[in-house]
């Protein structure tokens, strides 16, 4: 169904946090089933982003609606999920008893709390309590719960920070693997590098996006051979205009 | 309200628990030890049984206060809480699985308490021995539901340990068991009465004083129960599913 209509569009998205202005009049659609990264430099308003797409920001003007429904309305609480920056599991379980509580919330199928522990190669973890995981090993904990029940929108914040360059690739694997299974799947990163693994990039400064489109359009807009110089580029074109 | 949801987390509350053995260890057995230190100060006076069952209703309403309010803070302040708002469970649902588990853990420290008091410091009860332990559990609940409440004001774990002295400490004045509340100032005797302990600690003096069961424990009671609700209820609109 609905595979035309874009997975999230947002029009002129403007938010205040503590009376500073954090995100200006954003506009922008996300297609469906793809991978689209949201990159740009800590405290560019990601997060906040992030938040309003999943209906837990309060927003001063515009609108956000993800699947053709008003971000945050109930119909959405079992086809979006959330994953943020800190690991938001309960430190004092173990992965399995996390997973489970937060299945039996989704009302999952059964069966998807030892996919998901595989999806993000905890198997051999399942049992230990997530306070004696390292800081990566939470931070898939905290993926795996996002994963159950096969979310149509996966919204991820920072989902590979600090992690072994191994299992970074792996998740990218898992992501592709799910947007090709038609999950739409966005994730935001301050690592410019990442941005040659998604399909599509948001690139954001200072709460206003600079670009949004494809990595190659943006390199052959920009002329440059790297995400990183782009952004530059673009920064620098903003702020000496012509 | 999803039954599925609530009992989900009822269950994952007592799993928390199971694993922090020290914590548990502590809401069972520091209500014991308090009460054997109580009937040991007042050893040979009629202070104990005075105070003694009063006192059953305390404790558990004290201690589930202090543990609510830091679990339910720590529900905030760790992100779990905004992501199960995302999901599909209502508020309602993940209070009342808070009430289902530390009620169930308060039966056990009342039941306890009470068996200890009753059987080997010999506290004297007129009433029956089970109304003693319905009290204290409902007392246990009162001082759940209004930590749940008050964790809503606190920002950091040092706030809301804060609440315990200046939300417990004037109910505790004012319930009648260091000054009965008839003969307390017009003010005092007025404050008193719009205090959930005050009934708390009316409920557990009847238990004591009455032999069977008076109508006025259940009188005393009710109000326990309303302020329950009253709590929960405040304390599930202090739950934002949209934060700024």
């Amino acid at each position: 169904m609905m595979n035309n209509s874009p997975a999230v569009a947002a029009h002129d998205l403007r938010v205040r946090r503590g009376g500073r202005p954090v995100l200006h009049d954003l506009s922008f659609t996300v297609p469906a089933g793809t991978v689209v990264g949201l990159l740009g430099p800590s405290g560019c308003g990601k997060s906040t982003l992030l938040r309003c797409l999943v209906g837990v920001q309060v927003i001063e003007s515009g609108t956000v609606q993800l699947l053709g429904q008003p971000a945050g309305s109930p119909q959405l609480r079992r086809t979006v999920g959330y994953v943020t920056q800190a690991p938001s599991v309960y430190a004092d379980l173990s992965v399995r008893e996390n997973l489970r509580y937060f299945a039996a919330i989704l009302d999952a199928p059964a069966g998807d709390v030892e996919r998901v522990v595989t999806e993000v190669g905890l198997g051999s973890h399942a049992d230990v309590v997530v306070a004696e995981l390292s800081g990566g090993q939470a931070a898939r904990v905290s993926l795996a719960a996002a994963l159950l029940g096969s979310p149509r929108v996966l919204v991820l914040d920072e989902p590979t920070v600090g992690l072994d360059p191994v299992l970074r690739r792996d998740l990218w694997t898992l992501f592709h693997g799910l947007a090709a299974a038609g999950t739409t799947v966005i994730v935001s990163s301050h690592v410019m590098d990442e941005a040659s693994r998604c399909e599509r990039l948001l690139l954001m400064r200072d709460g206003r996006l600079l670009a949004d489109e494809t990595p190659s359009d943006l390199l052959a807009r920009t002329g440059c051979g790297d995400v990183e110089s782009a952004f530059l580029s673009l920064v620098e074109a903003q702020e000496v205009p012509a | 309200m999803s039954v599925r949801a609530t009992m989900a987390t009822a269950r994952r509350v007592l799993s928390q628990l199971r694993h922090d053995h020290r914590t548990l260890a502590l809401l069972l057995v520091v209500p014991c030890v308090l009460i054997t230190l109580l009937a040991w100060v007042f050893h040979g006076t009629p202070t104990f049984d005075r105070i003694g069952a009063p006192l059953l209703g305390v404790f558990p309403f004290v201690v589930m206060f202090l543990v609510t309010s830091v679990a339910t803070l720590r529900e905030r302040t760790s992100g779990t809480l905004e992501r199960l708002l995302t999901m599909p469970i209502g508020k309602l649902d993940l209070l009342v699985g808070y009430a289902l588990a530390f009620g169930a853990l308060a039966v056990l420290q009342a039941a306890l308490a009470s068996a200890l008091s009753l059987f080997v410091l010999g506290l004297d009860v007129a009433g029956p021995a089970w109304l003693l332990v319905v009290v204290a559990v409902l007392d246990a609940v009162l001082g759940m539901a209004t930590g749940l409440l008050v964790s809503a004001f606190a920002a950091t774990e040092f706030q809301a340990v804060q609440f315990m002295p200046a939300v417990v400490l004037p109910q505790f004045l004012l319930c009648g068991l260091l000054v009965p509340r008839a003969s307390m100032d017009g003010v005092l005797y007025a404050i008193s009465n719009a205090l959930p302990l005050s009934y708390a600690v009316d409920a557990m003096r009847e238990v004591t004083t009455r032999s069977g069961v008076a109508a006025a424990v259940w009188g005393d009671l009710a109000v326990v129960a309303a302020a329950v609700v009253l709590a929960l209820g405040l304390g599930a609109a202090t739950l934002r599913r949209q934060t700024p």
